[in-house]
């Protein structure tokens, strides 16, 4: 039995996937998908449901064959192989523990599947490792949703995969359990020290956990990155309003001098920093982030490096503790969030506002038309009727 | 003093006159079903018990027995019809086995591989159970006139000298272990069917994650998680079985090669009319059953699945 296993590093190893394709009857649900996940790492594959990304995990666990494409786990292509016989567990969406062995049968399971010899002890551990070995003769039902988790993890981590997939199982938890788990998540990650593939919808959760995020969408990689690369400087308008939100104006490049492009948006015109924009002439889509906006009640002084729009009305402002987020209604850009610190002013709606931000912090992205984003219909409506 | 008026008194009273009003309407609800058990089965049985001590008195006519305690009657019967208990036993442990290895796997088609089409499940659902449109006396008649000698089965099989030219397949323990099997099917499959039909594919998914192939993920996951099914789809077949007398009828699939303990009954009772007899193998064959039941039942350990 254990002879057909092979490949099982005490490390984690190389994922990599070449163009893979998988098609459904009727739709493409991954389409030429191509990543590398380094061992060892932390990576997240994010996306909104129906991405494509719970698909490209049952590819690379085997459960689902690609129509196209390779995929190689520490340097050899298992595409062939069964799902039982790639060195790969998988923390399901569902936990999926058996309902007929105890806790301690779920852990062992794999082990003695493999012939490993002192399954049992093993499978103590790993439950130690995840503060659940006192509770290892119970059934799964009588466990808590949290707990059951935490066995599903030990479960498939006792086994020292070469790569550990995560199906979005913190998905059923809630929020203050989610948080603890991504914590525990991430240390059992650096303790044992395997290569993680987590798949989210949750931007937070990725973000805090992966070391590289790679956000899908409609089975295309948009964008992969560190999280902080891919949150300050996003490179489709998806990347822009799923990870985060963004403040986005459509417009048309009305010139570039050296350092910047110049965007003009309705009437105003707009700077963003040629390095930082995908598109240096005709259409283009530029954003920026709520949190970079600086709201004030009467007009900054002008300035090279700082964009400033307005005068506009404040018609909405919710305090959420931390910070005060507004929205404004600024003539010719329409509705814009701003997300302030709480520094003890806060701005009341009606009032009469300017905001600017840094240049240096927009970003100009391609503007998409065949995608609809509900967050900035109204700009990019203005946009549609400037044409 | 209000307050302890108010701890004690209403909530006390009012509490049991409606958990016994709530009673007596379990009770009454339960009323037609308990008549019946009692008019139907208690009487009957308690007739029965009584019957098979009673004796025949010197120089009564046939069938004239009067009430004693003759306990010989159980010794008679059991060495008179050992031989056919055990045959009983055999034939309806066989057939139970030939139902499940048919049922099984059509169950599983039904519950899993059509899972996705539900109109086609209930129309397999439906087929399963079709055979019940027909009697069941009719429909093994049928059989009969099928697996006949000069019937086309045997006569092509002979023909293309799959069976020698001498063999009959009716009148033989073959013919009456299908006819038994083929009658029990659909009590095999449709408690199969409740239980496969709720398997979690993902748990098999799980598994084949965790280094099971697909005959070790059957034997440790699936087999396991349906054994309910199979429990009560073995019992449904076995026991009717056991104690079936039309198949193993000379009139039908059997000869007298074939009797088993429902013919001895059927026998004693309407053609030797030897009441006594008739009642005390019918007591042997309840008890017999309730034994092998309960022991299997214990030896499955589904105190939790079922």
């Amino acid at each position: 039995m254990s002879d057909s296993v092979n490949g099982f590093a005490q490390g984690g190893a190389d994922l990599e996937l070449v163009g893979v394709t998988k098609q459904f009857p009727g739709f493409t649900a991954v389409d030429n998908v191509s990543f590398t996940v380094p061992a060892g790492s932390f990576f997240a594959l994010l996306g909104p449901s129906g991405c494509g990304k719970t698909t490209t995990l049952r590819l690379i666990s085997g459960l689902e064959e690609p129509t196209s494409g390779k995929i190689l786990v520490g340097g050899k292509d298992v595409s062939n192989t069964k799902a039982h016989q790639r060195p790969i567990n998988t923390v399901f969406q569902s936990y999926a523990l058996f309902p007929h062995m105890t806790v301690l049968e779920n852990v062992a399971f794999g082990l003695k599947q493999r012939g490993v010899k002192d399954a049992i002890q093993l499978a103590h551990e790993a439950l130690a490792l995840v503060e659940l070995d006192h509770l290892a003769d119970r059934k799964p039902m009588q466990l808590s949703g949290g707990q059951q988790q935490r066995v599903a993890l030990a479960r498939a981590v006792v086994n020292r995969p070469a790569l550990l997939l995560l199906d979005e199982p913190l998905g059923a938890l809630d929020l203050k359990l989610r948080r603890q788990m991504q914590i525990e998540l991430k240390s059992i990650q650096s303790e044992v020290g395997l290569t993680f593939l987590h798949v989210t919808h949750d931007q937070e959760e990725a973000m805090t956990m992966a070391d590289t995020v790679a956000v899908m969408n409609k089975g295309k990689i948009e964008q992969m990155g560190p999280p902080a690369e891919l949150y300050e400087l996003p490179a489709t308008r998806f990347v822009a309003t799923f990870l985060g939100q963004s403040n986005l104006f459509d417009g048309v490049v009305s010139g570039t001098s050296g350092k910047v492009v110049r965007v003009a948006v309705g009437k105003l015109t707009l700077e963003v920093p040629t390095s930082r924009s995908k598109v240096t002439s005709g259409e283009i889509t530029v954003g920026v982030r709520p949190e970079k906006i600086e709201i004030s009640r009467s007009a900054p002084a002008a300035s090279a490096t700082r964009s400033v729009v307005g005068p506009g009305t404040v018609i909405d402002t919710s305090f959420t503790g931390v910070s005060t987020q507004y929205v404004v209604d600024v003539p010719g850009l329409n509705k814009l969030t701003v997300f302030e610190q709480n520094d003890g002013d806060i701005v009341a709606a009606g009032s009469k506002v300017w905001l600017s931000w840094a240049t240096e912090y927009s970003f100009g992205l391609p503007m998409d038309t065949d995608q609809f984003v509900e967050s900035d219909t109204t700009t990019r409506s203005l946009a549609v009727a400037k044409r | 003093m209000s307050l302890t008026a108010f701890s004690h008194g209403p909530s006390g009273v009012s509490a049991e006159p409606a958990a016994q009003k709530k009673s007596r309407i379990v009770w009454f609800l339960l009323l037609p079903g308990l008549v019946y058990l009692v008019l139907f089965f208690i009487t009957p049985l308690i007739s029965l018990v009584i019957t098979a001590l009673k004796e025949a008195p010197p120089g009564a006519f046939i069938g004239e027995y009067v009430t004693a305690l003759r306990w010989e009657n159980y010794s008679e019967v059991l060495s008179l019809y050992g031989e056919h208990s055990i045959r009983s036993f055999v034939y309806a442990a066989a057939a139970t086995l030939i139902a499940l290895a048919i049922g099984y796997p059509l169950a599983y088609f039904i519950g899993v591989r059509l899972r996705p089409y539900p109109l086609w499940q209930s129309l397999a659902l439906v087929l399963v159970i079709a055979p019940f449109f027909i009697s069941f006396l009719l429909r093994t008649v049928a059989w009969k006139q099928l697996l006949a000698d000069e019937g086309f089965i045997v006569g092509t099989m002979k023909a293309w000298s799959i069976l020698p030219p001498d063999t009959h397949i009716t009148g033989t323990a073959v013919s009456v272990i299908f006819g038994l099997a083929y009658n029990f099917i659909p009590f095999m499959t449709l408690p199969l069917y409740s239980s496969i039909e709720r398997l979690d594919l993902r748990l098999l998914e799980a598994s084949n994650d965790l280094y099971a192939g697909a005959f070790t993920s059957f034997r440790k996951i699936t087999l396991p998680l349906t054994m309910p099914g199979i429990i009560s789809g073995t019992l449904l077949t076995f026991i009717p079985a056991a104690g079936d007398y039309v198949n193993a009828s000379a009139n039908f699939l059997g000869s007298t090669s074939t009797t088993m303990i429902g013919n001895v009954i059927e026998s004693n009772f309407l053609v030797l009319q030897n009441y006594p007899h008739a009642a005390s193998m019918s007591l042997i064959l309840m008890s017999a059953i309730l034994v092998l039941v309960s022991a299997y039942v214990f030896k499955s350990g589904t105190d939790d699945l079922l």
